[in-house]
């Protein structure tokens, strides 16, 4: 299967789920795929069993209407139909799904894979997202003692404000 | 009855040398759950690199590590030369390739000393280090540096090589072959270490795809992903090597995965020699427009994963690192349960893990823990001793 055809097989796959698709421009292997959240959990599970993606990780980006989460898929391992010879077998499927202000809340997805254990917990500390059903929602990055409530990937932070705060800085 | 007892190890890692907090529950000496705390000494690189120009980002990111401080630069470089439109000349991306295996052989090689070390096996150590040593020249009189390169930047590279280097080059490298070759002979074929490497701490197919794990470890549960062939960058596919993989998922295949990845390096560069274009090494990229995308690269741990976004200004708008060790630390969850606790000092070690790979910003590190601990000297006694019981057995009347 060439890269193209694999991003159209997702894409047909996941149906309904589907609210936009982008392709760059000469990166047939690069593909982001805009998904609604409610529905996280489902195509997840589509990606990892049916495509055998690997979760390269997760991104969280702070929007102006909540948290960006971007699911990074590398579909790489193609037991069924693999690519021609010497057709390179990796596309990078970015699944993107927002979850909305004021209460950046969204299905876990560790149910899936246990790839997405580390960095969900990484988004929760950093960027305030909620992961409903996560098994283990303890602080992963932040300090024992960092403040409650306080995101430091948020748009909003402010570096120097905190350290004043926090630190007394001048 | 059995009782449960909590071994602490950390929160400053006796062995790596590095802050990372393993609890391993123990019932004798069989170890039956753990759990890993990390981010001791998280750097906050993802926020700073939002406050640096687009050309700045990769000094910085090369200081997530210096091992891997090729390889995390040049996931960046292809996230942003993806955004911008950019394909770098010919010639760079040569020169990158081969500062790229230049560092994944030195890697390798400190992994195959220090993995030798914890077992007790001081002669592998030294060996490792006095064959890798040479490749740390090499990058020095190719880039200007031991460490920390910077020789890729947005659209090309910073140095040329003449043919005078290139010829010490391959000179140099065709005694790191022998060295290795030689080492690598003596690892396979010595009875000990297969006694007391083979079958331990197994990660199974099943459990490293669950994991997400990637490079040396994952390709010796025999997954075979490997991003320099999965999805080529600079000139991996012009170039002709293999991808290596075991089936076994042990201490010992860990081990042979690299050993192996080592030769294929080499291979790698000398045909990057031959094949070197002339021409120019740098594109000038003049802007970075808005837009996004994802970079990764196989550093020597495995794959690095960068994601970029650009909204049309000076730097980064987000940018977000995953290194290798961060997804495969995790699976110490896999390979040690059910082990006793002296094998548990090889299974960590035989992910290689980074913990600067792992963490990326500054928090207060614990200084209120006063209790006795397993310490380095004691674990690392531990393992030797496993291995000296083995060697009576094997050698009896040694």
């Amino acid at each position: 299967m060439k890269a193209t055809e694999v991003v159209d097989a997702v894409v047909r796959k996941l149906g309904d789920s589907v609210l936009a698709v982008k392709r760059p421009e000469g990166l047939p292997r690069r593909a982001y795929v805009d998904v609604k959240a409610e529905d996280i959990v489902a195509v997840s599970r589509t990606m990892f069993a049916d495509f055998h993606g690997r979760l390269a990780t997760v991104s969280g980006v702070d929007v102006r209407d909540g948290a960006e989460i971007l699911y990074h898929w590398c579909i790489e391992r193609h037991t069924l139909d693999p690519p021609a010879e010497g057709e390179p077998p990796c596309v990078v499927v970015t699944v993107r799904a927002l979850a909305p202000y004021p209460d950046l809340v969204i299905d876990s997805i560790v149910c899936v894979t246990e790839a997405a254990n580390w960095i969900e917990r990484e988004i929760h500390d950093l960027l305030g997202v909620s992961f409903t059903d996560h098994p283990d929602m303890r602080r992963l990055i932040l300090a024992d003692d960092w403040p409650e409530g306080v995101y430091p990937l948020r748009r909003d932070f402010d570096v120097a404000a905190f350290r004043r705060k926090e630190y007394g800085d001048e | 009855m059995a009782r449960r007892t909590l071994l602490p190890i950390g929160p400053f890692h006796p062995l790596q040398e590095e802050p990372e907090h393993f609890q391993l529950y123990v019932d004798g000496e069989t170890i039956v759950d753990m759990d890993v705390r990390i981010s001791y000494n998280h750097r906050g690189i993802e926020k700073l690199s939002e406050s640096k120009t687009f050309d700045q980002v990769p000094f910085l990111v090369e200081r997530v590590c210096g091992i891997c401080s090729a390889s995390h630069p040049m996931a960046y470089i292809c996230a942003v030369e993806d955004i911008a439109g950019v394909q770098a000349p010919l010639r760079s991306e040569y020169l990158r390739t081969i500062v790229l295996e230049l560092e994944r052989i030195h890697s390798h090689l400190l992994w195959a000393g220090l993995a030798g070390h914890f077992i007790g096996y001081n002669t592998v150590f030294m060996w490792a280090w006095k064959y890798r040593e040479p490749v740390m020249d090499i990058l020095e009189y190719l880039t200007g540096s031991r460490v920390e390169y910077a020789n890729a930047k947005i659209g090309g590279s910073r140095r040329d090589m003449d043919d005078e280097l290139a010829g010490r080059v391959r000179k140099d490298l065709d005694e790191i072959e022998k060295g290795t070759y030689l080492l690598t002979k003596a690892v396979l074929d010595d009875p000990v270490l297969a006694a007391r490497l083979k079958g331990a701490c197994t990660i199974s197919y099943e459990q490293a795809v669950n994991f997400g794990m990637t490079g040396p470890s994952v390709r010796a549960s025999g997954v075979p992903i490997d991003v320099r062939h999965d999805d080529p960058y600079c000139v991996y596919d012009q170039v002709d090597w293999e991808v290596i993989t075991t089936p076994n998922g042990d201490v010992f295949d860990k081990v042979v995965v690299r050993l192996l990845e080592t030769f294929e390096s080499i291979k790698i560069v000398r045909q990057c020699l031959d094949q070197m274009p002339e021409g120019e090494i740098d594109a000038k990229v003049q802007e970075v427009p808005p837009g996004e995308a994802v970079g990764h690269v196989e550093a020597p741990r495995g794959e690095t994963f960068h994601y970029v976004r650009s909204d049309g200004g000076n730097g980064p708008a987000r940018h977000k690192i995953r290194a290798p060790s961060y997804v495969n630390v995790p699976s110490f969850k896999a390979s040690s349960i059910g082990q006793p606790v002296a094998d548990v000092t090889i299974a960590m070690a035989a992910l290689d893990p980074c913990y600067s790979c792992t963490e990326r910003m500054v928090v207060a590190v614990d200084a209120d823990s006063g209790k006795p601990r397993y310490g380095w000297n004691d674990l690392v006694r531990l393992s030797q001793e496993k291995t000296r019981r083995l060697m009576k057995k094997v050698y009896p009347t040694h």
